[in-house]
Parts: C-alpha cells; structure tokens; sequence
C-alpha cells in the first residue's frame, strides 16, 4: 500500500524555487491499478520518482507498505528499490551490450536475490520472450524490447510496479501488446500498477485516474468512461 | 552485490570497448616494463661494480693526496700533487709500518695508443710490478712490468684486453710496438680480461712503468723533483690488521709530509670505496627508477582520463542501475574494480615484458656498453603493488563521481 501525505517538493533552479508537488496526499491499495495523468510539468513524474524512492520529497510522509520511507538515505532507499520496486521506463532503458536476460538479472543481482537464471527466464516467459533470451536490445523490436523493460521489472516480484509513459515510444500494435501486460499482471498476478502517462485510452484501460496540473491532483475518481471524459477537461 | 558478480561487471564493461581498455593497459605495461627494465639495468651495473672491486681483496687500501673526504666521496681527489713515489717506498718501512704488506702507487693520465692504422683512447696507467697482485690484473699473455724497466723509465706497455683486440684484432700484441703519445713502447704482455661494466672497465687501460709515465708522458715534476703518484694501493698484513695499517700509514705520512694540522692526503678501505661507489650508483639507479616512475604516473593518469571518459559516458547506466537497486557502494566498486583491473593487468604484463626485455639484455653489447641488468623479483612485486596502488588511486575519483549522480539526473541524461 502507498500513503502519501502532504507531500511538497521543492527543486532549486538556480535563484528560483520551483515547487513540483505542492501538497499531494494520496492513498494507492494494494493491487490497484492506477494512471496519473496531466500535461507536462503537472508534477506526474516527480510524484512517480517518490513512489519510486528515487527520489525524497522535501516535506511530507511516505508510507510504503507502512514503512515511513520519506527520510531514508540514499542507500535504504535503493535497498527499497531493488526488492519492492519494479520500473519501466518510456524509452526502455535497457543496457544495450546485455542479452535479454542479463538485462533481466541486472534487477536480481543488487537485491542478492538467488535463482537469478531460472528468475530471469520465468520473467521473459511471463511476457512472451522466452525465445529472445539471448538478443541483445538491439536485435529486438521497440514492443519486445519493453517488454523485456516489464520483464525485469517484475523478475524481481515487486510490490509496485511503476510505469512510465510504457507507450509513449511505441505503436498502437505495441502499446496495445504492453498494456495487455500490464492488465494481465494487475488482475492475474494481483501487482499493484501505477501508469504516468498523457494518452487517455491508456488511462481509460485502468481502474482509476489521478489527475494533476501545477503540481497539486485536480481530480481522482474511479474510472469508467463516462468519468474520463469530465476528468480530462483540463487536459 | 558479492565480489563475483563486481568482478564479472567490471569484466563485461571493459570488454563492451575493448581498444579503449587495451591502450589504457599499454599505457600501464609500458610504465611498469619502464621500471622493471631500467631498474634492473641499474642493479647489473652497480652488481657488476661492486663485485669487481669486491674480488680486489677486502686488505686494500687506498691512500690518495688531498684532505679529507666528505661522506666517502673524494673531494678534490688528486689535484693537490702532494704523494710521492718515495712516499709509497716508505710506507714499507718494517719498523714504522709493519702492518703494512706491499704497496702499489699508481700514476694515470690519458692518451692515444696508436698500432698501424688502428688507434685508441684510453687510461694509461703508471705502475710498479707489485700493482700485478696487489690489484690482482694478472697477464694472460707475454709479462707484467719488472722492477728494472721501472728503474729505466723504459717504454714498455702492458695492454688492457680490449684495448689489445682494437688494437690488434686477433693477433698477438706481444713484441709489437705502438705509439703513445708520439713515442714508441713495445707492447710487453695484455691483461686478462676483467669482464665488462657500465661505468668504464678495467679491461679498457694501459699499464706502463710508473717512471715512464710521470717523466714521459705527464710532463709534471714536484718541487723536489721526486715522481708524483695518484693513488698508493696498499695491503695490509691480513683483514684484521686494515686498522693498525691505516694508523701507520698516517703516521709514517705524516712524519714525512711534517704534518702538524690538517692531513694532505687520504687513506681510504675498499669497504668505503665500495660505500662511495654504491651511494654514487644508487643515486643513478634511483634517476632511472624515477625516470620510469614518471611513465608509469602518466600510464596511471591515462586510467583516470579513460574512467572519467566512461562515467559520463556510461551516466544513464548508472541512473539504470541505481534504480535497480543499486548502492553508492556498488557503483563505486564497479568502477574501482574496472580501474583495478587494468592497472593489475597493466602491472602484470608490464612485470612479464620487463622480466624478459631485462633477461634479452643481458650480457648484450649494445652501443659499446656490456648490460648486466639484474631482475629483481622485489622490484617486480613492487611495480605490481605501485600500479594496483596507481589504479585504485587514480580510478577512486572517477568512481566517486558515478557513485554520487543522483538516480534521477543519471537516468535523464542522454
């Protein structure tokens, strides 16, 4: 589960102080499947690195499954993200000299999380690329090469697993092949999802949409279609 | 992260660019061949010294004109012409000196020798016949200087053997004449041969009657008239009478010199010879050593540059591997270990090529200059621990700054 309460960040630019997230309280249960929406500089991905604990706010409460991780250091921090988190990122972030798998392990290996080879192997298989094990990224299409990106993310059996505009690089076959993924691994495997992105068919597919614009949530309700269309206004 | 799992990372990284790796390494071989070689270089030469003088004798002594020395090194040695060769005659005297075993004053300047169209420089040595044992340059063929071609400042030469083999090839020398200094000598007998070195040899030098060479060839008179000599080589009794020899010496100098003050001459052992020797050829090992240090400094400099290169470049890697979970720790591991190992592995291949370059050089003739290296397995370890040293320093700074990106800034950057 993830609280969030009251959370401001403050970034310094130079003399100006420019406030990313300004009071955001929020609650995600556990094997939820949530989108963030809003424009660019809405304060979505801030509020995606704190989920993420790649990032502190600079006041406010983070609870992850109850832990306080607001005020951890740098090393808690990645201890927390190499067991609880998985990532996926919009343009893949794979390192492009390893194979698929080793790709896949890098997310076992800073956990010191054993059976990394059968681990790595299960996780290409959950998304359908078994068979490319041993390519390197750039033998791979944009849609396999994420999926290999989700592959790692949850090799490691997150609690979270945190996406990133996963489409935004992709075509439509392709998203739709990543968002089937996602869906599947929320409603199969119980895997608390959260999906920053400003494509509204993509929020559509979740079960609720987080609205934000300069920094603060405009709106959070439940999703079905009617809703979407009225919680978009701003967009 | 366990240490296997650094090593293998460290490993892939290196090998994704794999001629950047190689020539940071060459940089390292070539600073730790550098060392290893040269050191080993300046060990054969000062070996080499130190055990020619050494098969002198350890009852040698040397007395030389000139007051005393500072730290062994002879000041000033030989430019006050205060030695004589009855001063060398009256260090035999039995009541006196009667530690004293025989004596051998020398007197040396240099010239051309010249035999038919062949023609040399070299040291000309004045001697007694007594300079054959007492400096142990036995003949291997024809004789050694008499006692009556010294009485008859006759113009007799004995040749050094590589000065006999320039002068004469393979031909026998002996009953041949050259010219020294414009005058004719009869070549009576050569020198076995010594064996080479890097500082001059003894092999290079022409012995001619003491005589000889202060009426003939030097050109120089004291004011009494008496023959000026250089340096006395005397032995004492046995090795445990060096001491009363050197007391007697002085005395006996001192009473003919009518010394009241500070002493005119200097007598000096092997052992300080050899103190004095080493203290000069350490300083010229130590240059050499210093010389290669410097290669293996810029070899060391070249790792950081490449480590500086590879953590801005590999940045988004580390904002990857950051948010897999990765600690300031690991980073910073992966990176020294990838410096490490170019510096271990530069150290090692420098170690194998200074090993076998200083064995290719040995006993060579290169340049008229007979090498003698020594290789020394301490120096080869120590070279090895100096660029492991140099990687881990060199590559800490470059690791420190990967190890600080912050994740966020890491994954953004192109």
């Amino acid at each position: 589960m993830i609280r969030l309460e009251d959370i401001h960040k403050i970034y310094r630019m130079g003399e100006v102080e420019v406030g990313a997230l300004q009071g955001v309280t929020v609650t995600i249960d556990e094997g939820d499947m949530v989108a963030i929406m809003g424009p660019s500089c809405s304060g979505k991905s801030t509020l995606m690195n704190i989920i993420g604990c790649l990032d502190v706010p600079t006041t406010g409460q983070y609870f992850l499954n109850d832990e306080d991780v607001g005020s951890l250091n740098d090393d808690r921090l990645a201890v927390i993200r190499g067991t609880q988190i998985g990532f996926v990122f919009q343009t893949y972030n794979l390192l492009p000299r390893m194979t698929a798998q080793a790709n896949v392990e890098l997310s076992l290996v800073y956990g010191n999380l054993r059976n990394r080879k059968s681990r790595s192997l299960e996780a290409l298989e959950r998304v359908g690329l078994e068979d490319r094990a041993g390519h390197k990224p750039t033998e791979l299409s944009g849609g396999q090469q994420q999926r290999v990106g989700i592959a790692r993310a949850l090799a490691k059996q997150p609690s979270i697993l945190l996406a990133d505009e996963p489409t935004g690089n992709l075509d439509s076959t392709s998203s739709e092949e990543i968002m089937a993924i996602l869906k599947s691994l929320h409603e199969d495997d119980g895997l608390t999802v959260v999906i920053v992105t400003h494509e509204r068919d993509i929020a559509s597919q979740t079960r609720r949409v987080i609205s934000m614009l300069d920094g603060k949530i405009v709106s959070d309700i439940p999703n079905t279609q009617s809703n979407l269309v009225t919680a978009n206004e701003p967009d | 992260m366990n240490p296997i799992d650094v090593l293998r990372t460290a490993l892939s990284s290196l090998g994704a660019n794999k001629m950047r790796a190689g020539l940071t390494l060459l940089g390292m071989v070539i600073g730790v061949t550098a060392v290893i070689s040269l050191m080993a270089i300046g060990r054969g030469a000062q070996e080499s010294i130190t055990s020619r003088i050494e098969s002198l004798g350890t009852n040698l002594l040397f007395v030389r004109p000139g007051s005393s020395s500072q730290g062994g090194i002879f000041a000033a040695q030989g430019s006050a012409g205060t030695l004589t060769l009855e001063d060398a005659y009256a260090l035999l005297d039995p009541i006196f000196a009667p530690s004293v075993g025989s004596v051998a004053p020398e007197l040396g300047t240099n010239a051309q020798i010249v035999a038919g169209r062949e023609n040399t420089n070299t040291r000309v040595v004045g001697v007694t016949r007594e300079y054959e044992f007492v400096r142990n340059f036995p003949v291997s063929s024809g004789s050694f200087i008499t006692l009556g071609q010294v009485l008859n400042n006759s113009e007799v030469v004995v040749l050094g053997s590589s000065v006999a083999e320039t002068l004469f090839g393979n031909r026998d020398p002996v009953g041949q004449n050259v010219r020294l200094s414009g005058r004719r000598f009869e070549v009576v007998g050569v020198l076995e041969s010594q064996g080479g070195a890097a500082f001059g040899s003894f092999d290079d030098q022409a012995l001619v009657p003491i005589t000889t060479a202060f009426y003939r060839l030097s050109g120089q008179q004291t004011n009494q008239g008496w023959v000026r000599v250089d340096t006395i080589n005397v032995t004492a009794k046995d090795a445990e009478s060096m001491d009363n020899a050197i007391g007697e010496i002085s005395t006996v100098l001192r009473l003919r010199h009518r010394i009241t003050a500070e002493d005119d001459f200097t007598v000096s052992s092997q052992q300080e010879t050899i103190e004095a020797l080493e203290e000069t050829t350490n300083t010229f090992v130590m240059f050499l050593g210093g010389i290669a240090g410097i290669s293996l400094l810029v070899g060391g400099i070249g790792i950081m540059n490449i480590m500086l290169v590879s953590v801005t470049e590999r940045t988004r890697e580390i904002g990857i591997r950051k948010a897999m979970g990765a600690k300031r720790r690991d980073i910073l591991m992966q990176f020294i270990t990838e410096a490490s190992l170019l510096s271990l592995g530069g150290g090692t291949a420098g170690v194998a090529a200074g090993y076998i370059l200083s064995r290719l050089l040995d006993g060579r003739n290169l340049a008229g200059q007979v090498f003698e290296t020594a290789f020394s397995t301490n120096i080869a370890l120590l070279a090895l621990v100096v660029s492991v040293v140099i990687g881990l320093f060199f590559g800490i700074y470059p690791a420190m700054r990967a190890a600080r990106l912050h994740p966020i800034d890491a994954l953004r950057s192109e």
